[in-house]
């Protein structure tokens, strides 16, 4: 398929492992950001065909995985209404919250439906007047400016039963976070890419600057996800510290500006919470005044007073942070798996922990690099 | 005013509806017009012809088939009921679906299918002549898969408690002493074979039920395997395993085999067959073609030695054309499927969870 197999090409791979291979004099912590990245890394195996001295690190880059458990109850309340149609992507339908998933919900009877765009739920809710649709808006940057612009679509349309859930996150603060963190010994990132087609790297550069830390933008092929690590390393060996561009063929500084105005006239910054993580300042999109009719813990002010605690047995966040890979979690492929995940990391096909448990278990008894990792493991990172 | 009784006539119950309505369930006078107009002309056999609760099957008139006396064979059974929705989709409907599922599940076994019964759960409301097509299909299934369908029921369910039409197939076969084809008989050195592209029938009914279009429309691969069967079979009578890779795709099959034989396989995910707008509709929904489900594609595990043969006989049959050998059974990581992967790692392709749902971005 063009524009997909030359970026899957094994002689173009085999030639920037081994440029890497040639670059990497010393260990450096590489953490990609992105859950797609993640999944395109184990779907094609790279973590076993990198040299040891880069250890790729899985960041908090799944939407799905990041979404609060709060959250996902508050969805449940409301999917459970009968007055109310919910609609979501796909992938959150399996995430659990603290006692059921959405689709135990669609199973007692609740309308829950899958979509494949915010804007088709427009069309349900034209075609159900006497429902109020529902749209759980979660995602980062990416997502942002299509749920953004269902909430325009509906106020110009005059469609009033239709609102979002919001759970929006945004990439820099978190990699600020990240780096504010003690715990974390992350050498360079891998900034992900279709965040930055959106939005552009412009907003990076301040980091790179006050973190001395290497920032790659970076696509989701292996050819792609080498040619980021390639540029990180290249800069951690030579002690540079800047944002590079190894997705040139889909962002630009500046990103995509329409998208960028849209999100700002329905959105503006807030304080998120993170699953596993806690809270992020400023990490996330909140409705704007103007638009918060759209709002459904305003249309429906009972799911405010909604509040989770998460599970005690799940290292999700420590996942999400790097500071934990999922096979070194007590409940990984035990208590903990995609049939029963007790963490989102466990659900979403993004998600690390998944990631892990559909290409990982061959490697995990295979290769001595896990074992070297268990072992970092047990002197505390 | 004089009472005109000449012009005076009894409301007569409508008796041909467009649609649907309960009382083609009723087991009334509806019910014996809807079987004797839409279903019997296209089921005449003279097992059918009975009419009786049940059908009575001489065996001594069933053919051997060239398997020899009829005591020496087995009988394989099997049923399975069809929920799809759309009904009609691109490449087939419910009808061809039911027979084919059935005949393969069969095949599978390696036996030759013989007989089938249906079983319709239509639901009030459904048009006559989606239900016309759809047996219609039925019947020219039958035909072209080579059995006949000696019994059938018909049920009609209140409008909302069913999806249009639900449709259970049972199917019953017979196979030939020296077959001996179990999930449980893959060998360690064995050759993997898949009998063409991957995914076509899994795609074709998103496409329809998501509204998405392709510049090459999706068609559902839906098709009778036992023709595909019987030449392997001829080519070589110690295949090993064979299923058909439906609901759960590749994966599902491989898994399963890996399980039942406790062995290893390995394969390579760029020889897997997999047709470009397939792939294409899998990348932009980011689904794994290997799980995606086929409705006329097997998986075969044959000894080695066998292998160039039984490929070369499958490749000459219609069905076949594109059959290749994707990888091998291997004594290693017992239970594990491991893919080598486009660029050279490897990965386990492990059982899907669940149901297949598209990731968000």
């Amino acid at each position: 398929m063009k524009y997909i197999d030359e970026y899957r090409d094994e002689t173009v791979t085999q030639r920037l492992l081994d440029e890497i291979r040639r670059a990497a004099t010393r260990s450096w912590k590489i953490m990609e950001v992105c859950g797609g990245q993640t999944h395109s890394i184990l779907k094609s195996g790279l973590d076993q065909l990198l040299p040891s001295e880069i250890d790729l690190v899985h960041g908090p880059g799944c939407p799905v995985c990041v979404t609060p458990l709060e959250l996902i109850d508050k969805a449940i309340a409301l999917a459970s209404r009968p007055d109310v149609i919910f609609a979501s992507y796909g992938d959150m339908l399996r995430v659990p919250g603290s006692e059921r998933d959405l689709f135990s919900v669609r199973a007692a009877g609740g309308d829950v439906r899958i979509v494949y765009s915010p804007l088709d739920t427009l069309k349900i809710a034209r075609d159900n007047p006497n429902k109020t649709v529902v749209f759980f808006g979660i995602g980062f940057e990416t997502t942002a400016p299509a749920n953004a612009m269902a909430v325009v679509q509906a106020k110009a349309q005059g469609i009033q039963n239709f609102a979002m859930l919001v759970s929006h996150v945004t990439v820099p603060p978190a990699i600020s976070a990240l780096m504010e963190s003690p715990e974390v010994q992350v050498n360079g990132f891998l900034a992900a890419g279709h965040v930055c087609t959106v939005m552009g790297y412009w907003e990076y550069e301040p980091l790179v600057k006050k973190y001395r830390v290497p920032i790659v933008v970076t696509g989701f092929e292996p050819v792609d996800v080498l040619h980021g690590v390639l540029l990180c390393v290249k800069q951690l060996e030579e002690g540079r510290a800047e944002v590079e561009n190894a997705y040139a063929r889909s962002v630009q500084r500046d990103g995509n500006r329409p998208a960028q105005a849209i999100i700002n006239q329905v959105f503006e910054p807030c304080d998120r919470p993170w699953r596993g993580i806690g809270v992020i300042p400023q990490s996330g999109y909140k409705f704007r005044p103007a638009y918060a009719d759209y709002d459904a813990e305003q249309r429906f002010p009972e799911v405010q007073s909604i509040e989770t605690k998460e599970s005690s047995l799940c290292i999700s966040g420590q996942v999400l942070q790097g500071l934990k890979k999922p096979n070194q979690c007590p409940a990984f492929g035990k208590e903990c798996a995609p049939q029963t995940p007790l963490g989102a990391t466990m659900v979403s096909s993004e998600g690390a922990c998944a990631a892990y448990y559909r290409y990982g278990r061959y490697a995990e008894s295979q290769t001595p690099k896990i074992q070297l990792q268990e072992s970092e493991a047990g002197l505390g990172v | 005013m004089a009472l005109n009784f000449a012009s005076w006539t009894c409301p007569l119950p409508l008796r041909n509806y467009p649609t649907i309505v309960m009382g083609h369930g009723s087991g009334g006078k509806m019910m014996a017009d809807l079987i004797e107009h839409l279903f019997a002309p296209q089921f005449s056999n003279d097992l059918l012809a009975q009419l009786g609760d049940s059908t009575v099957i001489d065996l001594r008139q069933i053919a051997d088939g060239g398997s020899g006396a009829i005591g020496n064979q087995r009988l394989a059974f099997t049923t399975d009921s069809f929920v799809v929705s759309p009904l009609v989709f691109p490449g087939g409907d419910i009808g061809e679906l039911a027979v084919n599922g059935t005949v393969n599940d069969l095949a599978m076994s390696g036996a030759r299918p013989l007989f089938l019964s249906a079983g319709f759960i239509i639901e009030e409301g459904l048009p006559m002549e989606t239900l016309g097509q759809i047996v219609a299909s039925v019947a020219q299934a039958c035909r072209k898969a080579g059995v006949q369908l000696v019994a059938g029921d018909t049920k009609v369910v209140n409008k909302g408690h069913g999806d249009g039409l639900y449709i259970n197939t049972s199917g019953i076969g017979l196979i030939a002493p020296e077959v001996n084809i179990a999930a449980n008989r893959a060998q360690p050195g064995d050759a993997v074979i898949v009998s063409g592209a991957m995914g076509d029938h899994g795609m074709a009914i998103m496409s329809v039920r998501e509204g998405l279009d392709f510049e090459t429309e999706i068609k559902s691969d839906t098709a009778p395997l036992n023709g595909l069967v019987g030449a392997m079979l001829a080519a070589s009578r110690s295949i090993h395993c064979l299923r058909d890779a439906t609901r759960g795709g590749l994966a599902a099959v491989l898994n399963e085999l890996a399980a039942a034989s406790k062995v290893g396989i390995e394969f390579e995910e760029k020889r897997v067959p997999v047709q470009p707008a397939v792939h294409a509709a899998c990348e932009m929904l980011g689904l794994d073609p290997l799980y995606v489900a086929n409705e006329g594609k097997l998986v075969a595990i044959v000894p080695e030695a066998e292998a160039d043969s039984v490929l070369a006989a499958m490749r000459a049959h219609a069905l076949g054309r594109e059959a290749v050998r994707i990888g091998k059974v291997v004594a290693e990581h017992p239970s594990l499927v491991v893919a080598r992967t486009g660029i050279g790692g490897s990965r386990v392709v492990d059982l899907p969870a669940g149901e297949l749902l598209p990731r968000i971005c």
